[in-house]
């Protein structure tokens, strides 16, 4: 993997800052943050709370623009959002008035599919999602967790090389989370795509990534850059094993402090 | 979002079966229990008494000869002039008169007010142009209006109609704007990053993600010309239910203006219930599960 490929992301000297509405002061939500992401990378975003996950997300995703900086992708500086790079996220991003299947269908109405390609593109990500009998429900007849697989079967149908996702499994119980977490896995290990994960929880950053980027509290920074060096397939069980464990223990320690740095801040 | 919210609650309760079970012992208490629905029976029963025993007062105050007919007449009275309406006095022309001035004023209103309330609601420019106008006017009554429209196009239909249409067109266009205005970002965002133009979100996210909000508000406002209407026809009309209302109070007929007034309401009423199940049946993913 790590021949002379070219990056696929560069995050360059980002900087964000959101101006102050009236009395409100300008706010630094992220400070000079440079990122490189190879093609086919699963990274993961921890921090704490209001650190400039979503901030730096969103500006990959050209929804937001920096302040400063550069981002490059394939080389090429980006200017707004564009269908190469999928966005999911946290929740309530599926369109109400459209069923599981043309939901899942938005993107590729204005691809040179014809209506049959396009009927068969639509049916294999609802299969890939485990949704077959619910194609022609509305979004509010789902339960939460199927509708985050609606939402990322809509961003994969798109087939965007880079696939962005903010905390997407947040709102889910912890088992329907651990399936999520497998599927998209699963997912990602048959496509060339490039991920970025943001999460708060240490454990579903680990069993993902192949490397946790740790950002520091409130003006955003990496803090770290911790290459996961665990086999993929990796089975649900290998979160009981001692190498993960280790992992687990240095970053919740890497978290903790700046946890304890805002809240000293607040004070 | 609220809605969305309340239902992501249903979503979790629904296969609860046994809770379900429970509130079956406890149903006879459920009316007590806030916001909680009651048996269709119950709710049926509770409406009709409320409507009987309206009913009940109304007769007991007249057939008893409590109070003067001139004031209030029995409602056999009142039903027989009806009566005479329709077959002698031509009544249902002046309801086909009335009808067609409030759709042609409300229709106009909405031909225009629609498009141009959804590109305020959606454009900040546009807004910018236009609220200040238009809030200001809003507030102005549109029946105050009525000498100046006589005076500027005198008392036939145009005047009636011009009236309905100020009396509805700019609180539909702010109402459309906020509507449209309040589409929640995430979906735009979604469609653009599958790859959507500006212009294509207008008309693949916005438009329908806040058209049965703006079915509701149109519906909201024509009951509003309903009220116009009459204000319109009781000054310099000759025709249609107010300007009958009128001539009834100077002829002492209790019993036409009485007949009149329900004309009025049951019409109101019939228009809204139209609107209400036609809405319900065009928007399934909105309402109901
Ligand atoms: N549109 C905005 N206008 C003003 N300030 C903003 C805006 N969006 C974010 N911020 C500020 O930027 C900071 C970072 O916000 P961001 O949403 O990126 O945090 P986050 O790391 O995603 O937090 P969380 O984990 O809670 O989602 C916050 O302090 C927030 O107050
Ligand atoms: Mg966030």
């Amino acid at each position: 993997m790590k021949t002379m490929t070219n990056p696929k992301v560069q995050i360059d000297n980002v900087t964000k800052v959101f101006s102050g509405h009236k009395k409100n002061s300008p706010v630094l939500a992220l400070d000079t943050t440079s990122l490189t992401v190879m093609p086919n990378e699963f990274i993961t975003i921890l921090g704490p709370s209001g650190c400039g996950k979503s901030t730096l997300l969103r500006i990959v995703a050209g929804l937001e623009e920096q302040t400063e900086g550069h981002i490059y992708l394939d080389g090429n500086e980006i200017s707004g959002p564009s269908s190469n790079r999928g966005m999911v996220f946290q929740a309530y991003s599926l369109f109400p008035w459209l069923t599981v299947e043309e939901n899942i269908q938005f993107g590729l109405k204005n691809s040179q599919m014809s209506p049959a390609q396009r009927k068969e593109v639509v049916q294999n990500y609802i299969e890939l999602v485990r949704l077959n009998g619910f194609e022609k429900h509305y979004p509010r007849q789902l339960s939460g967790g199927m509708q985050q697989r609606v939402a990322i079967a809509r961003a994969l149908a798109n087939d965007p090389d880079i696939l962005l996702l903010d905390e997407p499994f947040g709102a889910l119980d912890n088992q329907t989370r651990t399936l999520m977490q497998e599927l998209l896995l699963e997912i990602w290990e048959k496509s060339n795509k490039t991920i970025l994960f943001i999460t708060h929880d240490v454990e579903e950053s680990i069993f993902l990534a192949n490397r946790v980027i740790v950002m520091t509290s409130r003006p955003g920074r990496i803090k770290a850059d911790i290459p996961i060096d665990l086999h993929y397939p990796r089975p649900y069980n290998i979160k009981v094993d001692h190498r993960f464990l280790a992992y687990k223990e240095q970053l919740t320690e890497l978290i903790r402090e700046e946890s304890l740095k805002a809240m000293m801040e607040v004070k | 979002m609220e809605k969305l919210v309340k239902n992501e609650e249903a979503v979790e309760q629904a296969p609860i079966l046994p809770v379900h079970n429970k509130n079956k012992k406890n149903r006879n208490k459920k009316w007590l229990q806030p916001q909680e629905n009651i048996p269709h029976k119950l709710y049926l029963t509770v409406s009709v008494s409320s409507v009987v025993l309206l009913f009940a007062v109304w007769s007991l105050l007249t057939y008893s000869g409590l109070v003067d007919p001139l004031f209030l007449p029995t409602p056999t009275e009142i039903i027989y002039s009806g009566m005479v309406l329709f077959t002698e006095f031509g009544f249902i022309h002046d309801i086909t008169i009335t009808v067609y001035r409030v759709l042609a004023g409300f229709s106009i209103a909405v031909i225009i007010g629609l498009p141009l309330g959804i590109l305020m609601g959606t454009f900040k420019v546009v807004e910018a142009f236009f609220e200040p106008t238009i809030s200001a006017i809003r507030y102005m009554p549109a029946s105050a209006f009525i000498p100046l429209f006589i005076l500027w196009i005198g008392v036939g239909e145009l005047e009636k109609i011009t009236i309905i249409f100020v009396g509805t067109f700019f609180s539909l266009v702010l109402m459309t704007a906020v509507e449209v205005a309040n589409v929640r970002r995430e979906l735009l965002e979604a469609a653009y990053t599958l790859g959507r133009s500006n212009f294509s979100v207008l008309l693949s996210v916005i438009l329908p993600a806040s058209i049965p909000g703006i079915m509701e508000i149109i519906r909201l406002i024509l009951g509003w010309a309903w009220s116009y209407i009459i204000v319109a026809e009781l000054v310099a009309s000759s025709s249609g239910i107010g300007s009958l209302i009128l001539e009834s109070q100077r002829m002492l007929k209790t019993g036409n203006i009485i007949f009149g007034i329900l004309t009025i309401g049951v019409l109101g009423l019939l228009s809204d219930l139209i609107l209400k199940v036609s809405i319900r049946k065009m928007f399934p993913w909105h309402y109901g599960r």
